[in-house]
């Protein structure tokens, strides 16, 4: 019999091939030519503008948005890759929601901001069709640099150090390029292939040689860097997950949110694979999000999203929250699990109802319980395997400066670095500021 | 209870909207539609003697966008009618018959020689219509073969046809002027020497729409030429108005009767005309951009400014903006304003720091948390703030009061008139004895 949604238990099929190509479809189509020319033309070429500020890259987005306006998208592409060499995937994730077209003069005067993200996906596409890579090399400088994980943080670091002349070894633990670009984003953000097709595009710069496969803490060493190379970047990220410390935790069923994502990013047929029948998503982040979302559109029939905090404190912003909700996501907040119940596998979780007080977050004493045969963990990833040379700020790698870490000779960027949020533009921004630092130091 | 009803020179429209000689007063068909969607009126497509010209036939228009491929302006090369003359008159004739409530007004072109105009003069006669047109006005083409605007920039030609047509026909005659002359007033001088009831402007402006940059060469572009055409439009509209506005307040020309043509988009449009004298106005443009249906809007919107204005009828409201056109040398140099932003309706774009930092006074400053003020020290009034700012009513200019000081200057803002003509820095100033 064929599987639908209210099929029990995790399985794969719940819905036809035509309704989950239409529901992985892109999340915000592209812009054709008149569309991009209208959008263009309601931003307001600001005096210093708030977006520029907003932008962790500082892109010079009033100028790209008038080459885009004056029919030059490939002089808005460059525009934009002077700043971040990402932004095709940034076009595509960042949350301009809260960004710059949040601090878009229009999003104040009519509740209507400028479609940046949108205009800078016009003119990275249009440029990035072109197939050719739009930078050229200094002449090579004879240093090398050892870049590891080819994440946001890596790839721009790698590419602003080769672009600079130096040639560049870029190690990643997974056997694809990409990171978080390739194996943690929601699959409706970045449809196509895109993630692959962008390292591919920018390693077009050459200079670069991917290593993969190399995990620092596996076969390669800090100190193994530091010999074989003049400098050494990591961007290794937070391959680590917080463990939800809740009896039952080990039933199946229970997974992390990550891995289901990644699974989903890398499967080639998604009628082969299994989701529940009643979800549950622990976290009130962007992953909770992704993952919350990406199971009803596999088929869900019922998807609960539970943060243990009140709305306001979600990091997921309330566009995404806008979006799971219009997916049918159900956000439940101010409860933190129990225990997940079930005989071998999950049947349900038990949840605490929570209330902030002056002494911080506190149950209330009430519970209740939601059916669940698969439960996403979603609480936080956490800095995994660091060499333990490195001095920690918290539970990431100390920084100074543009990255500059305890270590001579090292640099660290991106996610696993202290300072900056979690995003894949502060990511880039963190990994080409580097990059200068460093190519600073060897050109001394 | 307001009407649209005008009586201008003696032929009666049920409203001031005609359509302009052009493309969409062609043939019978498009007339008719036009009747039926109710214009007031039309200026049939200019008439020239048998054979009829021919067009291009490649593109005849070119065109000025504004945003989202808004038409801010068009550009012709088309000529007079490419229809043979009796065919015209037999259309004429039909609507005419079939309309009497309509304005008729057959446009004309034809050479420099007293014979070819009494000739078709009969001709139009013959048809019925109100009244007509002398195309002295179209710059292309036409013009290269000693008419249109060829005759239009000559003020003695001018005259010299205008005279043997009041001769040869009962039909009132309006003179359309062309812009492509240095003072409008002399062309429009000649055209009331010759006897004319009207004057209607203006045609088309001398232009080159665009170039293409691959082809290298001016758009519209027939086989890799391209030829200066008649821009229309909105764009065009502030040049009519100030041309209409001059002839309604020369001593010689003052009280000649004028149709207003140029860019008329919106019942606005319409009434500025008429503000500044027109007493119907002309329409093209925007009938080829939009349709014919648009003049539902024209009347309703021109009927409704009425009603709320108090005025009857459009002769009320004709002309009152004229005596408030003057020249520069006479505007109230005691009229001191500075520039005042609204900081709750501001949205801090910023735009207007950068037009004054930049281009202007350095009067605005940028502060903590992009706050924008004037600096009144050195506001002149220019008003491009204004101009520039998105927002509507957020920057305006408020007018300091007798007796306030200028920070600008030190002085006291004086209540009386004063101007150029008895200010001392004026050379030319005579002295006060």
């Amino acid at each position: 019999m064929a599987k639908s949604v209210s099929t029990p238990g995790i399985v794969a099929g719940r819905l036809s091939p035509a309704e989950l190509s239409e529901n992985f479809s892109d999340l915000h189509p592209p812009f054709d030519r008149h569309e991009a020319a209208v959008a263009a033309d309601r931003c307001y070429f600001c005096h210093d503008a708030p977006c520029v500020t907003a932008c962790p890259t500082s892109i010079d987005i009033p100028l790209f948005i008038r080459q885009i306006a004056t029919g030059t998208p490939e002089g808005a592409a460059r525009t934009i890759f002077d700043q971040n060499i990402l932004g095709g995937m940034c076009a595509r994730v960042c949350p301009t929601e809260t960004l710059c077209e949040e601090a878009c003069v229009r999003e104040t005067a009519e509740g209507k901001p400028v479609e940046i993200g949108r205009l800078q996906r016009y003119a990275t596409d249009t440029a990035m069709a072109r197939g050719s890579h739009p930078y050229t090399r200094a002449a090579p400088t004879g240093k090398r640099v050892a870049v590891v994980g080819a994440g946001p943080a890596g790839l721009a670091c790698a590419h602003r150090l080769a672009m600079h002349g130096h040639d560049v070894t870029l190690y990643d633990a997974r056997p694809k390029p990409g990171g978080l670009n390739e194996f943690g984003i929601a699959s409706y953000k970045t449809v196509g292939g895109f993630a692959a097709a962008e390292v591919e595009w920018l390693l077009g710069i050459g200079g670069i040689t991917p290593e993969l496969g190399r995990r620092l803490g596996g076969d390669l060493t800090l100190e193994a860097l530091r010999d074989g190379f003049d400098a050494v970047f990591l961007g290794v990220g937070l391959a680590g997950v917080n463990a939800l410390r809740t009896e039952g935790e080990d039933r199946n069923g229970v997974r992390d949110a990550v891995d289901f994502i990644a699974e989903l990013r890398q499967a080639e047929d998604l009628t082969a694979l299994p989701v529940g029948r009643h979800v549950v998503v622990i976290g009130g982040g962007m992953t909770a999000v992704d993952a919350a979302v990406q199971a009803r559109l596999l088929g869900a029939e019922q998807v609960s999203l539970v943060y243990r905090r009140g709305r306001d404190r979600m990091n997921a912003s309330q566009f995404e929250q806008d979006l799971a909700a219009s997916k049918g996501v159900r956000i439940i907040t101010n409860a933190q699990p129990l225990q997940v119940i079930g005989n071998g596998a999950a049947r349900e979780v038990e949840f605490a109802r929570t209330e902030e007080t002056a002494e911080g977050l506190r149950e209330t004493g009430e519970t209740f319980r939601l059916r669940a045969d698969q439960v996403f963990k979603a609480i936080g990833q956490r800095l995994h395997g660091a060499p333990e040379t490195l001095k920690l700020d918290g539970s990431k790698i100390a920084i100074s400066g543009a990255g500059r870490t305890s270590v001579p000779g090292v640099w660290a960027g991106g996610d696993c670095a202290s300072g900056g949020d979690d995003l894949t533009v502060t990511a880039v921004a963190e990994g080409r500021d580097a990059a200068e630092e460093i190519h600073a130091a060897l050109s001394g | 209870m307001a009407t649209l009803q005008t009586d201008f020179i003696g032929i009666r429209s049920p409203n001031p909207f005609w359509l302009a000689s052009a493309p969409p007063t062609d043939k019978e068909y498009n007339v008719r539609r036009a009747f039926e969607a109710g214009w007031g009126g039309v200026v049939w497509k200019t008439l020239g003697l048998d054979p009829h010209v021919v067009n291009v036939n490649g593109p005849r228009y070119g065109v000025v966008y504004g945003a989202d491929r808004r038409v801010l302006a068009l550009n012709n090369i088309e000529l007079i009618t490419d229809r043979p003359l009796q065919t015209n008159l037999d259309e004429i004739k039909a609507v005419k018959r079939d309309w009497p409530d309509r304005a008729m007004i057959v446009s004309l072109m034809v050479p420099c020689e007293e014979q070819c105009w009494k000739d078709i003069l009969a001709q139009v006669e013959e048809t019925g219509a109100d009244g007509i047109e002398l195309n002295f006005g179209c710059p292309h083409g036409m013009s290269e073969r000693g008419m249109g605007s060829a005759v239009g920039q000559v003020p003695e030609y001018i005259e010299m046809v205008t005279r043997w047509c009041k001769a040869a026909t009962r039909m009132p005659v309006i003179v359309k002027l062309t812009p492509n002359v240095t003072d409008i007033r002399r062309p429009a001088r000649a055209a009331l020497a010759g006897g004319a009831d009207a004057v209607s402007l203006i045609n088309t402006v001398n232009s080159i729409t665009s170039v293409d940059l691959d082809l290298m060469a001016p758009e519209p572009t027939i086989d890799g030429k391209g030829s200066h055409g008649g821009l229309c439009g909105p764009a065009v509209r502030p040049i009519a108005l100030n041309m209409v506005a001059e002839i309604a307040r020369d001593a010689e020309t003052a009280g000649l009767p004028v149709s207003g043509i140029g860019g008329v988009t919106t019942w606005r449009d319409a009434a500025e005309f008429i503000a500044l004298g027109a007493g119907n106005v002309q329409v093209c443009t925007a009938a080829m951009t939009y349709g014919f249906r648009i003049v539902e809007e024209l009347k309703a919107g021109l009927l409704r400014y009425m009603e709320g204005k108090g005025h009857d009828r459009i002769e009320d409201f004709r002309g009152r903006a004229v005596p408030n056109v003057t020249d520069w040398q006479y505007l109230n140099l005691n009229y001191v304003t500075k520039a005042r932003i609204d900081q709750d309706a501001c949205i801090k774009c910023g735009r207007c720091y950068a037009a004054c930092e930049d281009t202007s006074h350095q009067a605005i400053a940028m502060t903590e948390g992009r706050v924008f003020e004037v600096i009144d020290e050195e506001c002149v009034a220019c008003n491009l703030c204004v101009n520039v700012c998105p927002v509507e009513n957020c920057i305006t200019m408020e007018r300091l009061p007798a007796g306030a000081v200028d920070p600008r200057t030190g002085r006291s803002v004086q209540a009386d008139y004063a101007n150029w003509t008895t200010h001392p820095n004026n050379p030319a100033a005579k002295a006060a004895e």
